[in-house]
């Protein structure tokens, strides 16, 4: 399996050269990377450019959505429910008379929904059901999110314009207008309900895992497929001497992009940090070591630039994004994936992330996630060992 | 009648052979998009299934039971825990145990009992606000069938009739499953390409082209026809394995595969540009994913484009994926409107004419 030498003629290097022979590797590797406008490019743009899209384009939080409004009918309450939904700040209203006019609109995706308010409205209104529903709400499905979000706040105008204006109207049919059981929400840790705090530690993570894993994984493969990486397993270093030269800068690298992501989250996106820089710096130094251990084992399989960034991009950097939690609810996933999200790293480290951002240093949150995070680094790190083999492949 | 010279189509042939020549390459390209549309398909939904959810019952009267047992057999709950003592609640909840907790105070059963109105406390872990305000509706939903069955008539629910056209039941998979099919065509198109010149330059093989006839036209050509043609297949691929497993496919094939091959020209454009630039092979792929992430944020795939500031709207514009997402979901849901895929058609046909222009225009100047 291993060609590697014996024991004894390593025992034979004295411990002073070898220090000498790291430290050697380290400074070399370093030069490497920091004379590559590519890396730091990676490292610190790509942080900055990452932040200011979660914190402004990729917004979860609600805006004025288009909707068309249908008035068929020209009584005065129909009227005044149309200058509730033109009001409110949900929806920005296109009106019409017509529900053909908006029909199109919902086709080519110009409107997300339309509101029709027919010809009898106060009689439907009046007749307490009997003769359907006095609103009719159509949604464009196509973006699911939107159409859910158009439906049910236009049930919630029509609700409270019902309460403040038409009150009188409802109680006359016998409904009460207030719920039995009336439920008050209370979102701990991120009252304001505000996405960015939430995703912005998302983004931290595809940083890191962007130069972890697929800076990693690159540079490595390249070394194969120059050949360069021969070259230096037929000197007297040993594989983990080497290893350890060629992945300890992208570390350094990547707890400085994470602080500089951390510092711009805080200072500049005004996402509140409520544990503490040394806890958020330990947390990432753990992260890096199955991220990195990853492109090691990338590299070590592909051997070359494409297979490796593609194995990145397939093995790193999508489940990073999509199987990691922090847009997509790992709960709600089938459990073949639900398993399968255990061994993405990023997973235990957004799960941590947040945790940090935005509750505190609860320790009972970081420990296991750190422990499965080394775990998978280690074995990671055993993979490669295994792959990396002190010989020329055949 | 030849559409190519006999030389460009030579270029042609070694650009295809330099890139399917490795059958591991080979398999990379088609394999793992289509095992990612599977995963991500499933892995991506906003619905909330599952949750872990905690009760407090500080009443334990009969409707506070009710209330515990109606929740226990929603569809959206997974485990439930019961608890005594604040504490438990706010420890659980900090440590992501549970996605919410349900407070039920002492006067509960009382108040319901009496026709007062009962509270309810809805506690959410605002670290996945998300899936906690979908989860919080559920709750709701379950809390207002209770408030009726106790006082029948309840609140109006007859006020508004509602209609989802194109998804009736909002199935989230029915929007995921046509984007994705884009977005991975578009990574493969553009890494494909992002490495062609870097690849050249580095191994000096470049330097070759500027001794031979080869106009730089020729060579821009000869790497489009390749990425185009594999591109394409691949994200035709996709749409048959998303229609036949997930979504019905409503619209019309030709006019996708036309709108398709501008969008993978229009990533082509862009990726050929990226490896003009660059010297190596390593910062064309990282250029590559400097350009793709943020297009995915960009493009509406993650939230909607109108949810963005107006500034960013605007770059969007030039997005192509922004583009073809509305062109792929609207083949796949709305039987291609004509009208929608002509408006999102024409700014890929720019972008994609800039750009392989651009890129042309690189090109030249590295040959000189």
């Amino acid at each position: 399996m291993s060609a590697e030498p014996a024991p004894g003629a390593q025992a034979a290097a004295p411990s002073g050269s070898r220090r000498r022979r790291l430290l050697a590797l380290v400074r070399k590797e370093s030069l490497q990377v920091v004379r590559d406008p590519a890396s730091l490019i990676i490292a610190f743009v790509l942080p900055v450019v990452l932040l200011f899209l979660f914190a402004y384009a990729v917004s979860l939080d609600i805006q004025k959505v288009r909707i068309g409004l249908v008035l068929e009918g020209d009584g005065a309450s129909a009227h005044s429910l149309a200058a509730a939904f033109s009001g409110t700040r949900y929806f920005a209203v296109t009106p019409a008379r017509d529900r053909r006019e908006v029909e199109e609109a919902l086709v080519t995706g110009t409107l997300k929904g339309y509101v029709v308010i027919p010809q009898d409205f106060e009689r439907r209104l009046n007749s307490g059901g009997t003769l359907g529903s006095p609103v009719q709400v159509v949604t464009d499905g196509s973006q699911p999110n939107t159409a859910s979000f158009v439906a049910s706040y236009a049930q919630g105008v029509i609700q409270y314009w019902l309460a403040a204006s038409g009150g009188g109207l409802a109680a006359s049919t016998g409904k009460r207008t207030v719920p039995a059981i009336e439920v008050r929400p209370r979102f701990w840790f991120n009252p304001e309900i505000e996405s960015r705090r939430f995703l912005v530690p998302g983004a931290i993570a595809i940083v890191m895992t962007m130069i972890g894993t697929l800076l990693t994984a690159l540079v490595l493969a390249r070394e194969w497929e120059r050949g360069t990486m021969e070259a230096i397993l037929s000197t007297p270093a040993r594989i983990g001497e080497i290893l350890v030269g060629k992945l300890l800068p992208y570390f350094v690298l990547g707890l400085v992009a994470t602080l500089l992501s951390a510092a711009l989250a805080v200072y500049v996106f005004g996402v509140p940090l409520r544990g503490s820089w040394l806890t958020l710096l330990l947390l990432s130094a753990t992260f890096l070591m199955p991220a990195l251990g990853q492109g090691l084992v990338i590299s070590a399989i592909a051997k070359n630039q494409f297979i490796a960034s593609q194995l990145a991009l397939i093995t790193g950097f999508l489940p990073a994004f999509l199987l990691s939690g922090f847009l997509f609810e790992i709960d709600s996933m089938p459990a073949p994936i639900r398993a399968f999200t255990y061994i993405v790293p990023a997973r235990h480290f957004i799960a941590a992330l947040q945790t940090v951002f935005l509750v505190g240093d609860v320790w009972s949150v970081m420990l296991p996630n750190m422990a499965k995070m080394l775990a998978l680094g280690a074995v990671f790190f055993v993979i490669a060992r295994l792959k990396t083999r002190k010989s020329l492949d055949v | 009648m030849k559409l190519f010279s006999p030389r460009l189509r030579a270029q042609i042939k070694k650009e295809m052979l330099s890139i399917l020549r490795d059958p591991r390459a080979r398999i990379i390209l088609i394999g793992p998009p289509l095992v990612q549309l599977l995963v991500f398909s499933f892995a991506a939904t906003l619905e909330v299934k599952n949750a872990s959810i905690a009760i407090y019952d500080r009443d334990g009267g009969p409707w506070a039971q009710q209330l515990a047992e109606d929740l226990a057999a929603a569809s959206f709950v997974g485990p439930v825990y019961n608890f005594h003592r604040p504490e438990e609640v706010k420890s659980a909840i900090e440590q992501r145990r549970v996605l919410l907790a349900i407070e039920i105070p002492e006067t509960f059963s009382r108040d319901l009992s009496a026709g007062r109105t009962a509270s309810l406390q809805v506690i959410v872990d605002g670290r996945r606000a998300n899936s906690g305000q979908v989860a919080y509706s559920y709750v709701e939903a379950v809390a207002a069938n209770l408030g009726a069955k106790i006082h029948p008539p309840g609140p109006r629910t007859d006020l508004v009739a509602v209609r989802h056209w194109f998804n009736p039941n909002l199935t989230y998979r029915w929007f995921v499953v046509p984007s994705l099919a884009g977005i991975l065509a578009m990574f493969t198109s553009l890494m494909v390409t992002a490495l062609s010149i870097a690849r050249e330059r580095e191994l000096g093989t470049f330097d070759q082209l500027l001794v031979s006839p080869t106009t730089p036209m020729e060579i821009i050509v000869a790497k489009t026809v390749p990425a185009l043609v594999i591109g394409t297949t691949l994200g035709m691929l996709m749409v048959l394995a998303g229609s036949i497993f997930f979504v019905p496919f409503t619209g019309s094939v030709p006019l996708l595969v036309a709108t398709m091959m501008l969008f993978i020209l229009s990533n082509v454009g862009v990726g050929l540009m990226i490896s003009a630039i660059c010297a190596t092979q390593q910062q064309a792929i990282l250029g590559a994913f400097a350009f793709a992430v943020p297009t995915i944020l960009m493009s509406g795939f993650a939230t909607p484009v109108e949810n963005m500031p107006k500034v960013l709207q605007w770059i969007a514009e030039a997005i192509p994926l922004k583009h073809f997402l509305v062109i792929v979901q609207g083949a796949f849901l709305k039987g291609s409107p004509l009208d929608a895929a002509w408006a999102n058609a024409w700014p890929m046909a720019l972008t994609a004419v800039a750009t392989l222009g651009a890129a042309t225009l690189l090109v030249r100047s590295r040959l000189h």
